[in-house]
């Protein structure tokens, strides 16, 4: 098995979070994962990517454009500004939050409506889904980035019970419930909504 | 059983486990994890020192005081410390002394993007570079083994991709090294001309004998597939060219950047007659290739800007373009932005409002620079915003329509000889010192004004009030101003870049994203009041926003700063 996985997000949503949780499901695996992190200036409300690559033998810490198996998307912006980096046939899982950069804030730039819409109708695989509401409902907005953990369980390529595992290790000890819960709701609505 | 570590952890665990007994670093993006983590393994003693050039002298007089040393710096950090650095060789340590130095192809979080290997030939210092996690804790350890068996430090390169990523490591046990017995050797440690001299002779001996080491040393390695190319290279570039080539291709895997094998390349050279150089990011490997008379595809097809990838190796050596889609509609960009609350963001505004000409320098508080504040005109290194507004106003005047900004941390780096320079020689410039009590931009580190030390103890709390009137700043132009209070802040600026004298204003507010700020509740709209007027917005909050004439806050960010409050003329926030 090899995959590659992309995290993208803005600065402070929790990317670092999620990214730990499949590293450690990766080890957990028992298999070789490079996990590449984005620290200093972006993190100041920035555009982010986290790149988790999970193989036999893996050198490269970074994907490039056509080479993600699966994106997972914090913002729905940052899920086009990174489609390109999907593979034919990947999978985008985007949670359907929207937060404007400061360009648009400040009107020198326009958040195009219908992302979602635009990027199903280029033939790809995309899962959209609000992954605040998710965690919120769980007991925390905070949860999100695990939701969306929950919600991409399945394309992840990790045994269900590893990755839920890593999220138990992962998360603080006062969060596990609402974590776990969280992932086990968005990991049940993903299998309902693919049917 | 291994551990997932960053790179940047791995080369922390390998100090612990050489037995470092001293570590003195200057934060700075992508090395400042280095420190973070030696400071949680209690034998080793850690510290934040002011700047570079005084972490690498702390960490040589560790060495020579008979200790295994480190020092950590972000790339542009060792031009600060480059004087100690070039002394270092001819003194020689003692016990080893390693100095890591991480670059930053790409500029992720930098002012350039300049290749530290140069330092290595120009110092005359071994170099080691890693590949990934596991190496950083290997090639660490080596490093002090290579600084003892030829008595000098040695650089430990890393870049951002190394530093940042997380790849399995299998753990070690420390392996305690005594302290030196004391010895008196003027010759060797007073570095007045007779003695240097003397040094420098020995100095080329140790680089003739690593030249002889560079060929036989296991941090280099030939991986041979037969074919016809030949791939040198090191550090990330080679996972780079694994992905590319595979077993396509044979390797040099350089893990000693200083000094460069030449029979080991010139041997490989003649089993491939095509040999491809990949290095971020100057021709450093490839202008030694030349020298032996090789000839090279390297910099003819990739480039000296911005960081490699799987990617660009497939483009530009093997013509293979990427297979994508996109969607068509226009993405706008998402710079870094100053976080909801940043005690920056008033005085940015109030200098854009007053119209000053603002000379900037490096921590969070570029960001002044971006829209919709615009508010700086130059940022050039640590420190310069001082010193280098000195030189324009002693050429054109004006001292009334410029100030200089610095955080407290970066003043403390170096903006105090600059400030030393202006009372001086009779500047009147006005400095702002952006006191956030934190050393914000690398991730929270604490400096000689947040009254804490890295291991968590309490410090001396100097004052920048003191520090400034020491420095011969008249007292009474010495201001210390809240800046979340735009009143108040406007009118002490005004004043004192009228002033006949130089002087400082310390705008001073904890950092928002401390944890021992309190968070206001988030600031509501009278929608009733809110006239749309978007005057709000000029203070580039990412939590604002207008829809339907009338602005809206997202709770979700807002901290309650109250800045927004003070620019709307309706009370409807």
């Amino acid at each position: 098995m090899s995959k590659n996985i992309m995290i993208v997000g803005v600065g402070g949503q929790g990317t670092l979070l999620a990214s730990k949780i499949l590293g450690r499901a990766a080890m957990d695996s028992g298999m070789d994962v490079k996990v590449s992190e984005v620290h200093g200036m972006s993190q100041r409300g920035g555009s982010v990517v986290t790149y988790v690559r999970v193989g036999d033998e893996v050198y490269s810490p970074v994907i490039g454009r056509g080479d993600a198996d699966v994106i997972l998307s914090f913002e729905v912006l940052e899920a086009a500004r990174w489609l390109p980096n999907l593979k034919n046939g990947g999978t985008l899982v985007t949670s359907t939050q929207q937060i404007n950069p400061m360009p648009v804030i400040i009107g020198a730039a326009v958040y195009p409506e219908g992302l979602v819409d635009d990027m199903k109708a280029l033939g790809v695989d995309v899962r959209a889904f609000d992954a605040p509401a998710i965690a919120e409902e769980a007991g925390s907005a905070r949860a999100a980035n695990v939701a969306l953990i929950g919600l991409a369980a399945d394309v992840l390529g990790f045994d269900h019970d590893v990755l839920r595992n890593a999220v138990a290790a992962c998360v603080p000890a006062k969060a596990l419930d609402v974590n776990l819960k969280a992932f086990d709701t968005a990991a049940a609505l993903a299998a309902e909504a693919k049917g | 059983m291994k551990q997932l570590l960053l790179g940047n952890e791995s080369v922390a665990r390998g100090l612990w486990e050489a037995g470092v007994r001293f570590v003195s670093s200057y934060p700075g993006t992508p090395s400042t994890e280095i420190t973070e983590f030696a400071a949680t393994y209690p034998e080793m003693y850690a510290e934040w020192a002011p700047n570079e050039k005084v972490a690498l002298e702390a960490a040589l007089g560790a060495a020579v005081g008979g200790g295994r040393s480190f020092c950590g710096m972000k790339h542009v950090g060792l031009n600060v410390a480059a004087d100690p650095l070039f002394v270092a060789g001819p003194t020689g340590v003692g016990r080893g002394m390693v100095i890591g130095v991480a670059d930053d192809p790409g500029m992720h979080s930098s002012q350039n993007e300049q290749d530290s290997r140069h330092y290595a030939i120009a110092a005359k210092l071994p170099m080691v570079e890693p590949a990934n996690a596991a190496e950083c804790r290997d090639y660490t350890k080596i490093a002090y083994d290579l600084s003892e068996q030829f008595d000098t430090p040695v650089l430990l390169r890393l870049t951002t991709r190394v530093s940042h990523s997380r790849s399995p490591v299998e753990l070690g046990e420390r392996h305690e090294v005594e302290i030196l017995p004391y010895e008196k050797n003027p010759g060797k440690h007073v570095m007045m001309p007779a003695n240097a001299k003397k040094r420098h002779v020995v100095v080329e001996e140790h680089l003739r004998q690593l030249e002889e080491f560079a060929e036989v040393t296991p941090l280099n390695t030939v991986e041979e597939n037969g074919g016809e190319i030949g791939i040198i290279t090191a550090g990330n570039c080679w996972n780079y060219a694994k992905e590319t080539f595979g077993k396509n291709a044979s390797y040099i895997k350089l893990g000693l950047l200083n000094p460069l094998p030449k029979k080991l390349i010139l041997d490989f050279a003649a089993k491939h007659p095509r040999l491809i150089v990949i290095e971020e990011l100057d021709p450093v490997i490839e202008n030694h290739c030349k020298t032996l008379g090789l000839t090279v595809t390297g910099k003819d097809v990739l480039p000296l800007c911005d960081e490699y990838s799987e990617e660009l190796l497939r483009s530009r050596l093997l013509g293979i373009e990427p297979d994508f889609c996109e969607v068509g509609a226009a993405i706008p960009g998402r710079p870094p932005v100053l976080c909801p609350g940043c005690p920056h963001r008033g005085v940015f505004y109030t200098l854009q409002k007053l119209k000053l000409r603002v000379s900037g320098d490096i921590g969070c508080y570029t960001l002044g620079a971006v829209p919709p504040l615009s508010a700086i005109d130059s940022v050039y290194c640590m420190g310069a915003s001082i010193s280098s507004l000195h030189g324009t106003c002693k050429v054109r005047g004006e001292e009334d329509k410029y100030v200089a900004v610095i955080g407290d941390s970066t003043f403390m780096h170096s903006g105090l000889t600059g400030l030393v320079n202006v009372v001086y020689n009779g500047g009147n410039t006005t400095t702002l010192i952006l006191d956030n009590s934190i050393t914000g931009m690398t991730g929270h580190q604490d400096n000689p004004l947040t009254g804490k030390t890295l291991m968590g103890t309490p410090a001396p709390n100097l004052s920048l009030e003191a520090i400034c009137a020491a420095l011969g700043i008249p007292a009474d132009h010495i201001r210390a101003v809240d800046p979340n209070d735009l009143a108040a802040l406007e009118q002490v600026i005004r004043e004192e870049v009228a002033a006949p004298c130089p002087s400082v204003v310390i705008c001073r507010r904890p950092c928002a994203l401390l944890k021992s700020v309190k968070k206001n509740p988030p600031i509501q709209v009278d929608a009733d009041k809110c006239v749309g007027c978007k005057s709000c917005m000029r203070i580039g909050c990412p939590c604002i926003s207008v829809t339907d004439k009338k602005a809206k806050i997202d709770e979700s960010m807002c901290v309650g700063c109250g800045l927004c409050s003070q620019m709307c003329r309706f009370g409807a926030l």
